[in-house]
This record gives structure tokens, sequence and C-alpha cells, in this order.
């Protein structure tokens, strides 16, 4: 065979070598993701719709914002943005699953490759995904009469946050997909997200809940994310008064790191023992 | 593979198997459904680790150097393992840039694999909606892309049509010539006899038999004639006229078995004294042993944990 002498495997040489090698194969992992989006453009528009619907859905027909005076899509806009990006955990956890019911996950792992860089792949995929979401949906917010009020800086402090939130989803849901990854847990996971979404401030404020309900509320991540956006974006936050909504914007960092830090490495390692 | 042993909980998978394949030849693995043979495979291709035992694959310990292993081997397990939502080409240009070829060589690489294979016509078809064939021959080609020194082949052919298997065993063979190092699983007696240089019969993660196929097949006493009566009243009556030794009557089938070791002799004798007798009968066939008599000659019992594989094998054999 005349194609053996081109074909030899060279190996990673030194520490930049190897960090090049990284790179690359995360590249690699990415620029198939963004193939499969390629191939499937009805599902990508389906999915940076569906939250759009809900802003709308929220914002006309249900009546979102209660309690908090003034144009409640002031208050739902960022709300939604940080559901949004919560809700980013099942379609992370979706994507894993059906990777892994499949034999090209084996392929990977009995290649010469970088053994994170599949886990690369997707969060760089989830993470773009997110970005585009997030720049529709403040798109249409700013169709309905949302506005931002504290300049360009605090503006992508309030992306940062929300994107940050969504990083920690995705490495739950890759580890919730490694460990019980069976496609009737995605769809137990898809209807939790409901609850634990509504029991937050996205749509309404704690104040106007019963105190326990309230108390609950302020402490779920994605209300300390909320609420911190809204500060930066100069949206009314319906003040609370309570120590949790008047550091959120500590809270929005602390509980993604936190999660991150747990999840992260739990699920690196889960992935390197894949099988065993 | 020195004395390996696997366990899932309380199932051994692996219970200190031996096998040790030459430089450049093909090794079959044959044993049925539960015996081992996928988890040998896993171990060896580093995708799943042994409790005990010592594995080296190219001369590299599998355990310590894994990354050195993966570079050298390719890789088709049971189930395809390509991207099913991107095309043939997509596929191999990105296990290609994954060997670090480049993403020139990968490309060119992928079309010379493509055209090898018999799937150069397949544009940007996405392979969910390739036949098993050619999904097959498509995984077949991933498995190459670095004309790797050790091949390993997991069950290739299972779930292939006649034509399908014929191809990869095209393919397998044209491999050999250019000094690849092949193991390759099988249920299937006839697959391992075609395309291997020695075999071992594993069963309960053991290696029970390890020959050339030829000295297998002596121990297993060669091919047999099967014979259905019309009339299943006179069974006992052929019986005693085609006599010999080792005749198996099934008389629910209707069905003589008889030892065929010189093949068209035998069908010939057998037609001539069924007819002298006025004997009809339905159905006449010479056929190769089957797994499961390569079992039961080898092990003094049927081969466990079977399902509908071992009917194939035998419309293969």
């Amino acid at each position: 065979m005349s194609a053996a002498t081109t074909t030899a495997v060279p190996g990673p040489e030194g520490a930049a070598s190897r960090l090049g090698w990284a790179l690359a194969d995360s590249w690699t992992m990415t620029r198939r993701e963004l193939a499969h989006w390629a191939r499937q453009p009805v599902a990508v528009v389906v999915n940076l719709v569906f939250p759009v619907m809900l802003l709308l859905m929220f914002t006309y027909l249900v009546g979102g914002g209660r309690g908090v005076p003034g144009d409640p899509t002031e208050y739902l806009v960022p709300g939604m943005l940080a559901l949004t990006m919560a809700f980013g955990l099942e379609a992370t956890m979706l994507a894993v699953t059906q990777d892994l019911g499949k034999g090209v996950i084996d392929r990977f792992r009995s290649m010469p490759m970088v053994p994170g860089a599949v886990l690369v792949g997707r969060s760089a995929a989830d993470m773009l995904q997110s970005v585009v979401s997030l720049a529709v949906m403040t798109g249409v917010g700013y169709a309905v009469g949302w506005r931002w009020h504290n300049g360009a800086a605090a503006a992508l402090g309030a992306v940062g946050l929300l994107l940050l939130l969504r990083f920690a989803m995705l490495w739950v849901g890759i580890q919730l997909a490694m460990v019980a990854g069976r496609p009737e847990m995605v769809t137990a996971v898809q209807i939790l997200v409901w609850p634990v979404g509504f029991l937050s401030n996205v749509f309404a404020t704690p104040a106007s809940m019963p105190g326990w309900l309230g108390a609950v509320v302020e402490w779920n991540p994605m209300s300390a994310t909320a609420t911190a956006v809204r500060e930066l974006f100069g949206n009314p936050g319906g003040a609370t008064g309570s120590w949790a909504a008047e550091n959120a914007e500590l809270l929005a960092v602390l509980w993604p790191v936190a999660i991150i830090a747990a999840f992260f490495p739990l699920a690196v390692r889960k992935f390197a023992r894949l099988s065993r | 593979m020195d004395g390996v042993h696997k366990r899932y909980g309380e199932k051994r998978a692996l219970d200190g198997l031996d096998l040790v394949v030459g430089r450049g030849t093909v090794h079959g693995v044959l044993g049925p459904n539960g015996a081992g043979k996928t988890t040998a495979v896993r171990i060896v291709s580093t995708l799943l680790r042994h409790d005990a035992g010592r594995v080296t694959v190219a001369g590299l310990d599998v355990r310590e150097r894994a990354g050195e292993v993966r570079r050298r081997i390719g890789l088709l397990g049971q189930h395809a393992a390509v991207d099913e939502q991107l095309g043939g080409r997509q596929n191999l240009e990105m296990f290609g840039r994954l060997y670090h070829l480049g993403a020139r060589r990968a490309g060119s690489r992928a079309d010379e694999l493509l055209e090898r294979f018999g799937l150069e016509d397949t544009g940007r078809k996405a392979v969910k909606q390739y036949s098993g064939g050619m999904r097959r021959r498509l995984d077949l080609a991933a498995s190459l892309i670095t004309d790797p020194d050790v091949l390993f082949l997991d069950e290739p052919t299972t779930g292939l049509d006649p034509r399908g298997r014929t191809e990869v065993w095209d393919a397998v063979r044209s491999l050999v010539g250019g000094g690849t190092t092949v193991l390759l699983t099988t249920q299937y007696l006839d697959e391992a006899d075609q395309l291997a240089d020695r075999i071992s019969l594993i069963d309960h993660g053991r290696a029970v038999a390890e020959g050339t196929p030829d000295e297998l097949k002596a121990r297993v006493g060669g091919d047999r004639i099967d014979v259905v009566l019309r009339d299943a009243s006179r069974l006992a009556e052929a019986a005693a006229l085609l006599g010999g030794e080792d005749l198996t009557l099934d008389p629910d089938r209707r069905r003589i078995g008889a030892p065929a070791p010189d093949r068209m002799a035998a069908l010939t004798r057998t037609v001539r004294v069924l007819d002298e007798a006025g004997i009809e009968a339905e159905d006449i066939a010479v056929r190769r042993p089957t797994l499961d008599e390569v079992f039961l000659s080898l092990t003094g019992r049927p081969a466990e944990v079977r399902r509908t594989e071992t009917d194939k094998a035998e419309v293969a054999a």
C-alpha cells in the first residue's frame, strides 16, 4: 500500500505541542457540532424560536411581571434570558445522551485524541448557540419595548453573567447525561426544569409570594442571575430588600462558579472512565 | 493477552484469557454470544480496563501506554462507529484531523479511502441513509485512516447480507497483504475459516481451543450430510441402509445426519442408496460443521446463550 508511508501518526512532543493538539482536537470536535447544525437548520431555528415564543407568551398572554410597577417587559426580558440559559441544561443533556448512545464515541476513545476534546466541542457549540440565542432574544425584547439603561459596559457584564449561568448548566447537563443518560431521563429532566424555572423570580417578584416561598425563590441560582442582570441593565428589580436580593451580583457569580467547581471535575472524570 | 480477567459485578466476562497473535497474521476469535469476545476487543483497544493479567499491543502495555497504542490500532466495533448525521467524507476527514494528519492530508486521505471502498459517489448523503453494507465499509475505512499496525474487527459481518459480507471479507483480505496484524472476532465458523490464519475458540471468558482452521476442523470431524425424508416411518430403515458411525437421527424433523468427509462422493452414494430402496428424500445437503458442532465436539456440551445467530450461521455455512 503506497499510502502507508504518508499516513504514519505523529505523536505530540513537548508541552507546547500537547497544548496545540488539545486545541486542534477541540476545534475539530466543535466543527463536528457546527456541521450537525448545518444539516439540521430547522432544529436550530426551532431551538432559537422557542424561548422567543415563551417571552412573547408571558408578555402578552399570561401577564408576567406580577407585582412590579411599570412596563412588564422591563422585568420579564432579563428573567427570560436567565431562564433560557438555565433551560440550556436539557439541550446539553439531550445532545450528550444522543452522542453516548452511538458507537462513534467508542471510535473517538480508541483514537489518540485529547480525551476532553469531545466535551470541549460540546461546550463550545452550546455556548455559541447560547450567544446567538441571547442576541435573538434581546433583539425581540428590544422590539417589544425592553431597554437597557446603564450603558454598554454594564450590559456586557449582564451578558457575561448569563453565559456564566449557561456554562454551569452545561456541565450539570453533561454529568446528568453520563450518569442517567437514557432518553426517558432526558424527558424527565425536560419536565422537571419547569417547576424549578417557575420557583424563581423570572416571572414574578418574590415580594408577591407567601414568605416561605419567596425565600426559596430568592435563593434559586436562576433568581440571583435574573436579579443581577436586571440591576446591570437598569431594569426594575422588584426589590425585596432581602440579603439575597441585595447581593444578587455576588450570588450570580458564586452560584455558577460553585456548580462548575462541583460538576466540571465530575464530568471530566466520568467521561474518562466511561464503560470501565 | 496473558491471563486476563475482567468482572462486571458477579459476572466474570474474562476468566484468565490467553491470546497470542503473530505479527502480520489474522487471528480469529470464535465463540458464542457472551463468551467474552467483545470484552476482549474493548480491552485491547483501550476502551476498557482489565482487572488482572497483562495485555500488550504491538509490544506496548495497553494500560501504561494507552496513547501510543491508540496511534497504532484501528477498531471496527460491533456497532457502526461513525457519526450518522454527517456524510461519509465528512466523517473520514474528521477522523483524519483527529489523527493529526493535517487538514489537507485528512481530506485527500478521505478521498482515497472513499474510492477504495467504493463510496466515492455518496456525496453529502448522511450516513444514516446508507445501507448496512455501505455503513460497514465506511466504518472499516475509518479504522484504516492511518494504515494501522494492528486492526481489531469485532464481529465485522454480523447483521450484514451475503453481499455486504463478501465486500467486508474482500476488504479485510486486501489489508492482510499489506502486513497488518488482524484480530477478528466472529460467531461464524466459515468467516474465521475464510479469513483467519489461526483461530482461538473461547467460551466463558477462556480460550478452550487454538489452532489453524484445518486443525480445528479435523478435531470437529469435517463436513456432514443431512437428509430429510418425506416419510418419517422409514427413518430407521434409511439409517440402516446408510450405515456407518456417528449417525444422528431427528425423528421430529425426519432428518438423518451422517459424516461426509468426501463430500460429493457421500452425496452420490446417499442419493443412490435411497433411490434403490425407494425412499423419497425431501432435501439432501452437504454442509460444514456448525458452531454448535464445534462447541459440542470441543467442550462436550452445546454452546449457550444464543439467539438467532446460530440459525444464520447454518444458512451461511
